[in-house]
């Protein structure tokens, strides 16, 4: 075949059409997927794509007509999980680059920020990303009151809904300290004051966050750990209970 | 023994002598074991030889019954249906017509309507307890206007993802995320500010007591209060018309932690006073970089 004329658009486009043939494609895709060969538009296929994906574990294969309105939820909710993934993608980059020990902390966020290719871009995606983070699940919960979204039989997972708040703006917190500057030290400071306040055991649960009685080398450690590994897994567990109840009752709210 | 109650044993055993036939006081007293059984008239075959052929009629069976006893009709509410106890599944299917009902000859689920008199030979089925239909989960299946998932709301969704990966990407190209000095315990910034989402409340400190300010409001008002939000109000109603109060309520929480968070982060100068950003810039750390007023 080579050299008999063919171009070579043509060529790679035969190339891809055997791949799309091939018993190793066809086996990744589930019937009705769109990216198996001869997908078509239908009925049927439509709800296949859902039903037969990894996606059915979020979306029904048919929702309320007015949830496809952008001016109903606003996609807050959807919005705060992507940036929960955002973030976590973001933050494994950054890891490869951190060590959270009181002499290498603020260094290795410079070194970060001056001489890893994109680390700037990767650290400032992972700061407005928490920024906004904060944000949009602070308005998705306003949305859902103001819908009174709440309301039986949804009245458990707006308690999930406020535990998974609180997690984000932990999350957030635990992140403040990490770069080790001046910021990040007096604002965990002020922080943790104020949770020393907490009557009967203020100062027990300020000794616990800080694994001492002042900001240290031991409280960078317990919020690097607080903030990769234990608050994460505890948002997940209770973002998929989250998205669980939402589903089983009854999906979106319905119209106002 | 377990002593049945009267008025059980009573019901039973009208049933019992309305199939059999005999009087009432006969049965009652054999059930409460002060007379020997009486041998039911039709004896109770428990297997039956499967047979090819149609085995003579047992004496008993009658005729529109046997056919439909295959598949067993349902107990009717209220209605002893009579289903035959007596050879079952090899009478029925291959069997000519034994009767002037055609449709007994043919597989019947149930028979149209039960006869009347109850043929000799065969027990009607006692109403033991009725368990009424209901699913574990409740659904309810009102029809509603709805549409696809896909392309309908996932294109909208991946639309949205794209847009905000964007204006992030644009928004972490120009702005610089702040990184200051080394952390230096000797060195207290004035002032020292809490993360802008707890600004509000680090506002909230400079009026009350530390311990109303920064644990009581935030956790019994905040965190329980929210919690217990679906719970305290009752009002079934989504519509904004019905829920003025509630509507209001948030509505002035919302304003609320937005002033108080502004305050904090942009009125609020060193030793915690207040300034004009305008006048004096402003004394917010992770601004600091990027936002010039002067």
């Amino acid at each position: 075949m080579i050299g008999d004329g063919l171009k070579l658009r043509d060529r790679v486009a035969e190339a891809a059409d055997s791949f799309r043939r091939s018993p190793f494609w066809e086996s990744m895709f589930r019937p009705g997927s769109p990216f198996k060969r001869g997908y078509s538009d239908s009925p049927r296929n439509r709800s296949y794509v859902i039903m037969n994906n990894v996606l059915y574990h979020l979306h029904p294969v048919k929702v309320k007509r007015h949830a496809v309105r952008l001016s109903y939820t606003l996609c807050l909710g959807g919005l705060s999980f992507f940036l929960f993934i955002l973030l976590t993608i973001t933050g494994i980059f950054l890891m490869f680059y951190y060590r959270p020990t009181e002499p290498a902390a603020y260094i290795d966020v410079e070194a970060l920020s001056t001489s890893v290719a994109f680390g700037s871009l990767v650290r400032n995606l992972h700061r407005w990303g928490a920024h906004l983070m904060v944000l949009t699940v602070f308005l998705h919960m306003s949305r859902v009151f103001y819908h009174g979204a709440y309301k039986p039989p949804r009245e458990f997972n707006w308690v999930v809904g406020v535990v998974l708040l609180l997690l984000t703006l932990l999350l957030s917190f635990t992140g403040y300290l990490l770069p080790w500057d001046q910021l990040a030290l007096w604002a965990v400071t002020v922080g943790t004051n104020m949770a020393g306040f907490t009557p009967l055991f203020g100062n027990q649960v300020k000794f616990a966050l800080l694994g001492g009685i002042e900001v240290t080398g031991n409280t960078l450690l317990r919020f690097y750990v607080l903030h990769v590994l234990f608050l994460p897994f505890v948002i997940v567990i209770f973002m998929a209970v989250h998205f669980w109840r939402v589903r089983k009752d009854g999906g979106i709210s319905g119209p106002l | 023994m377990v002593e049945i109650p009267e008025h059980l044993l009573r019901r039973s055993a009208e049933a019992k002598a309305r199939a059999l036939g005999v009087p009432m006081e006969q049965v009652l007293a054999e059930m409460r074991g002060e007379m020997p059984a009486t041998p039911p008239s039709a004896p109770a075959v428990p297997t039956p030889p499967p047979l090819p052929e149609p085995p003579p009629p047992p004496p008993a069976v009658p005729e529109p019954v046997a056919a439909a006893v295959g598949q067993e009709a349902p107990p009717t509410v209220g209605v002893e249906t009579p289903v035959a106890e007596a050879p079952t599944g090899s009478a029925a299917p291959v069997a000519p017509p034994i009767t002037d009902n055609g449709a007994a000859t043919t597989v019947t689920p149930r028979p149209v309507a039960p006869p009347q008199e109850i043929p000799e030979g065969v027990r009607p089925q006692r109403l033991l307890t009725v368990v009424k239909a209901r699913a574990i989960q409740q659904v309810k299946a009102t029809p509603t206007d709805k549409v696809n998932t896909w392309p309908h709301l996932m294109i909208a969704e991946f639309t949205a993802l794209l847009v905000v990966t964007a204006v992030l990407i644009v928004l972490s190209v120009i702005l610089q995320a702040p990184l200051l000095e080394l952390a230096n315990f000797n060195a207290t910034p004035n002032p020292s500010k809490a993360p802008w989402y707890f600004l509000g409340l680090q506002e909230l400190l400079s009026y009350y007591d530390p311990q109303v300010a920064g644990v009581i409001i935030p956790t019994i008002t905040g965190l329980l209060g929210f919690m217990a939000i679906p719970y305290v109000d009752r009002n079934p109603s989504t519509k904004p018309s019905d829920r003025k109060f509630a509507i209001m309520l948030f509505t002035l929480f919302l304003a609320g932690s937005a002033t108080l968070t502004l305050l904090g982060t942009l009125f609020r100068g060193p030793g915690f006073n207040f300034t004009y950003p305008w006048a004096d810039g402003i004394w917010f750390d992770d601004l600091k970089d990027w936002v010039h007023f002067e």
